[in-house]
C-alpha cells in the first residue's frame, strides 16, 4: 500500500511506494504538457491557495501552473503587499483563508514547520513549498523523476551534494528521498557549511572534493552570497577554488543537478551548467508536471485514471 | 521576603503521613500537629487527640515532605502580567507543593534599582500565597555594561544577584561584580551562554537539528562558559550558583570547580532531567527552552550529578508565556516552559519510579535551594514554622487535564499523565493550597 496522507509536509510522509505513485502520476502528466492544450478536469471547481512568505520564482510559478492545468481556481497569496504585512499572524492568515473552503494549501515559509502548523488549522490539504531550512519536499520528488527518467532506477546510485548543505532544505528533502530510492548520498561541503551530526540521516560527509569520480550524480547546491559575509567561508575565491564544480570535474557517465537559481561562476562554472551533463533545465520542466501529480495524489486520489484522459 | 499574610495561621492534625525529611532523618508514619502555624508536636500516628478548633487530614498512605523551595521562577511582574503575576505564579507554586520561590529579574522594567525592588516586595506582601524571593540583575537593563547598585538592592532585600535570560558576556564585568560581592554579599547566580556560539540557535546542536534544519545552541556555548566564571570565581574567592545546567559537558566543569571551591553550587530543571532533544522533533513548541533539551547522555549525566549531589538542587526555571507567544513556529516562538505544578510529579514519575534517583534524595534536592540562598530551610520538627506539603504518591492525573493554576499554559509536559498528586501545601505556617478535586479521596477533606 502506497502511502499518501492528506498533506504532503515532509519526505518523511511518503514511502517508496508513494514516491513511485507519485512519480507514476507525473509521467502521465508530462504527457499532458506536451499537448497543444495543456489543460484537464480533475480539480474543476476547487480552490488551491498559494502562500508565499517568501521570494520564489520557479517554485510558485509551477504549483500556479499545476493547479491550472488541473482546471483547479487559483489564489496567490504573498507577504509583500498582503495583510501579513500588517502584523496578522500566520494562524490567522490561514484561518481567513480557510474560509474560502481551499482544497489545498500550498506554503512557503521562511521557518520551520511552518506548513505542519498550517495543517493544524485547517481542513485543507497542505503542501510544504519549502519552510526555512527544514524541507521543500516536491523539489525532491522532482529531483527524483528527473533522476528516474534517466537512470531508470537510483538503487544503488551515488549521489553527491556539494556546497552549503547546512542552511538546504533542498539538501535535507533530497538526502531523504534519495535514500528512500535506494541510493547512497554523500554530502560535501566546507565543514563549516555541513550540519553537525547529519550522517545520522544516512549519508556520508567529506570535507573536500576528493572521491567526486565515483559520483553518478553530482547534485549541487546554491552558495548563497551572504554566508561570505557571515563568515562560513574565508573568501568567494577559496570557495571556488576548492568546491567549484567544472566541466573537468565530470566525466560522460556522471549527471550534473542543481535547483536554480544557479550562481554562475561560484558553485558551477558556467562550461558546466551549459554542459550536455547538465540536467537543469529538465530539473525545472519536471516541476510542473511533479506538482500536479502531487496536486492530484492529494486532492483526487485513487486510480481515476480518466481523469488524465 | 513577603508573606502569605492573607492566610491565617495553620491549625491543623494530619494523621499517619509517612513523613520524610532527610535533612532531620525522619523517614517514618506519624502523626504531625500544627498549632498556629508551628509544627507543636510529631508522634506515633493514633497517639496525638485532635483539639477542637483543628482540621484534621487523613494523611494514609500519603507522603508529607518539607514544602519544596524553587530557587528559579518567573513571575512576570511587573510589564508582563499577561504570563503570569505574583498572584497566579505563587498559586501555581503551592499548588506544586512548594513552599517558598525565588523571583528572576528579567522583567520589564528589570529588577535593577531598588524603587523596582520595593515596590514588587510590596506586591508581593499583598498577593503572595508563598514567600517570594526577589534575585536582582548584575547589570543595568541587564545590558552587560555596568554594575547594578548592588548594595542598594541587598538593603532593599535582594538575596542575590542575576542577569539570567542572558549571561554575563564580558569576563570582566563580572569579575567586578565577583569583586563588588565583598562588599554587599548575595550570591551571582549565572545564566551561562557564550551567545558568539549560541546566537540565533532554536534546539541542541546535534542529530535533531541537523534533521530539523534548526540552528543549534551548541552544548559548550555553555559549558565554555561555566568553566570561565568558575575560574573568575575561585580567582575573585566569590559566590556564584550555575543557573539551569543542561549538558555533560557542564557537569565536568563544575566538578572541576568544586574541587577547589565551596562556594560554587548549581541547579537543573525537571524538564532537562526527563526529556531529550528527541521530543523536539515534532516542532511542538513547548518543547523549545534555554537551555535547550540536549541528549539522552546529557540527562543522565545530570541525573547522575544530582543524585550525588553534584548539583545541589532542582529549580524549575518556570516560564510562562501566552499562547499566542507560542502558537507561532517553533523558530519565532518565546524560549521556556511552566515548571511549578509538575515538577514532583515529573521527576517522582520519570526518575524516581524508573529507578535513577531515590525519593530522598529528590525530595532533599528539592528543597537545598533555601539555603543556597539564605532561605530558612523548611524541616519537620517540634518548634518549626510549619512549611510541608502532603504528596499521594500513588494518584495518577493528567497534566493541564483540568486546566492550570498559572495564567499560562505552556508546559512541556501537557498531556501526559504523571504519578504524585500534591493535596496540600503548608508555607510559612499556613495552609497555602489544598485540592478540592472531586476526584481526590474523600478522606481529604473529612474532618473528624
Amino acid at each position: 500500500m502506497s502511502g499518501i496522507g492528506r498533506h504532503l509536509l515532509s519526505i518523511e510522509d511518503l514511502d517508496r511506494a508513494g514516491i513511485e505513485r507519485i512519480l507514476d502520476r507525473a509521467e502521465s502528466f508530462a504527457e499532458v504538457s506536451g499537448r497543444e492544450i495543456k489543460k484537464v478536469p480533475a480539480l474543476r471547481g476547487r480552490t488551491v491557495v498559494n502562500l508565499f512568505y517568501e521570494a520564489s520564482t520557479r517554485t510558485s510559478s509551477s504549483f500556479e501552473l499545476a493547479a491550472k492545468r488541473l482546471s483547479a481556481d487559483v489564489v496567490s497569496v504573498r507577504s509583500i503587499g498582503s495583510s501579513v504585512e500588517k502584523g496578522e499572524s500566520l494562524k490567522d492568515t490561514v484561518q481567513t483563508l480557510s474560509a474560502y473552503d481551499p482544497a489545498a494549501i500550498v506554503i512557503r515559509s521562511p521557518h520551520v514547520g511552518a506548513a505542519a502548523l498550517v495543517a493544524g488549522w485547517t481542513a485543507a490539504s497542505v503542501i510544504n513549498a519549502g519552510d526555512g531550512k527544514h524541507e521543500h519536499p516536491t523539489q525532491a520528488l522532482l529531483d527524483v523523476f528527473t533522476l528516474r527518467r534517466r537512470l531508470g532506477s537510483l538503487e544503488g546510485a551515488s549521489i553527491w551534494i556539494v556546497g552549503d548543505v547546512l542552511h538546504s532544505r533542498v539538501a535535507r528533502s533530497n538526502i531523504l528521498a534519495l535514500r528512500r530510492m535506494g541510493a547512497r548520498v554523500t554530502v560535501c561541503g566546507p565543514p563549516t557549511l555541513l550540519p553537525r551530526e547529519i550522517e545520522a540521516l544516512g549519508c556520508e560527509a567529506k570535507p573536500s572534493l576528493e572521491g567526486l569520480s565515483q559520483a553518478d550524480v553530482v547534485y549541487v547546491l546554491r552558495m548563497q552570497q551572504e554566508r561570505m559575509r557571515e563568515a562560513f567561508v574565508p573568501s568567494l575565491r577559496e570557495y571556488v577554488q576548492r568546491y567549484q564544480i567544472t566541466s573537468t570535474h565530470l566525466d560522460a557517465r556522471q549527471l550534473l543537478m542543481h535547483p536554480g537559481p544557479v550562481n554562475r561562476g561560484v558553485e558551477l562554472s558556467a562550461d558546466a551548467i551549459d554542459s550536455p551533463r547538465a540536467l537543469i533545465s529538465d530539473q525545472v520542466k519536471a516541476g510542473v508536471a511533479v506538482r500536479m501529480a502531487v496536486l492530484y495524489e492529494l486532492l483526487v486520489g485513487s486510480p481515476v485514471l480518466e481523469a488524465v484522459a | 521576603m513577603g508573606a502569605p499574610l492573607f492566610c491565617r495561621p495553620a491549625e491543623l492534625l494530619i494523621r499517619g503521613a509517612h513523613v520524610l525529611d532527610p535533612r532531620a532523618g525522619i523517614d517514618t508514619r506519624q502523626d504531625i500537629l500544627i498549632r498556629g502555624g508551628h509544627i507543636a508536636e510529631l508522634a506515633v500516628p493514633g497517639s496525638i487527640a485532635a483539639p477542637d478548633d483543628c482540621d484534621v487530614v487523613d494523611g494514609t498512605g500519603k507522603h508529607l515532605f518539607p514544602a519544596f523551595v524553587d530557587p528559579h521562577v518567573h513571575l512576570r511582574t511587573p510589564g508582563q502580567e499577561h504570563k503570569e503575576t505574583i498572584a497566579s505564579g505563587t498559586a501555581a507554586a503551592a499548588a506544586g507543593g512548594f513552599g517558598a520561590v525565588i523571583a528572576m529579574p528579567n522583567t520589564s522594567p528589570p529588577v535593577d534599582n531598588a524603587s523596582v525592588l520595593r515596590a514588587l516586595a510590596q506586591t508581593a506582601d499583598r498577593e503572595a500565597r508563598v514567600p517570594v524571593g526577589f534575585l536582582a540583575a548584575i547589570t543595568r537593563g541587564q545590558n552587560g555594561q555596568e554594575l547594578t547598585e548592588m548594595a542598594e538592592l541587598r538593603e532593599a532585600g535582594a538575596l542575590g544577584f542575576t542577569d539570567d535570560g542572558r549571561p554575563v558576556v564580558s569576563a570582566g564585568m563580572l569579575r567586578k561584580a565577583l569583586q563588588y560581592q565583598r562588599v554587599c554579599g548575595g550570591v551571582l547566580t549565572l545564566h551561562e551562554e557564550d551567545p558568539a556560539l549560541s546566537a540565533g540557535g532554536a534546539m541542541h546542536e546535534g542529530a535533531v537539528s541537523a534533521r530539523l534544519g534548526l540552528a543549534g545552541i551548541p552544548s559548550v556555548s555553555e559549558s565554555t562558559m561555566v568553566a570561565r566564571d568558575a575560574a573568575l570565581a575561585i580567582y575573585e574567592r566569590g559566590r556564584v550558583h550555575f543557573q539551569h545546567l543542561s549538558c555533560r559537558e557542564s557537569v565536568a566543569a563544575l566538578a572541576a570547580a568544586k574541587e577547589q571551591s565551596a562556594l560554587v553550587s548549581a541547579e537543573v530543571s525537571p524538564h532537562h532531567l526527563t526529556l531529550t532533544d528527541e521530543s523536539v522533533r515534532a516542532l511542538e513548541s513547548s518543547f523549545k527552552m534555554n537551555p535547550p533539551l540536549r541528549t539522552e547522555a546529557d540527562r543522565t549525566a545530570l541525573v547522575q550529578a544530582l543524585r550525588s549531589g553534584l548539583i545541589d538542587c532542582v529549580a524549575t526555571d518556570h516560564a510562562p508565556h501566552a499562547t499566542h507567544e507560542k502558537e507561532v513556529p517553533f523558530e519565532q516562538a518565546a524560549m521556556g516552559t511552566t515548571g511549578l505544578e509538575t515538577a514532583f510529579a515529573a521527576l517522582f514519575t520519570k526518575l524516581v519510579q524508573a529507578g535513577e534517583l531515590e525519593l530522598s534524595a529528590l525530595v532533599e534536592r528539592m528543597t537545598a535551594g533555601a539555603s543556597l540562598f539564605d532561605l530558612p530551610q523548611p524541616t519537620i520538627g517540634p518548634g518549626q514554622l510549619a512549611s510541608v506539603c502532603l504528596v499521594d504518591l500513588r494518584a495518577g492525573w493528567e497534566v493541564g487535564g483540568r486546566g492550570y493554576v498559572s495564567r499560562s499554559e505552556n508546559c512541556c509536559f501537557h498531556g501526559q499523565t504523571l504519578r504524585g498528586r500534591v493535596l496540600l501545601t503548608v508555607a510559612a505556617g499556613a495552609v497555602v493550597f489544598r485540592a478540592v478535586s472531586a476526584a481526590l479521596p474523600a478522606a481529604l477533606t473529612a474532618v473528624k
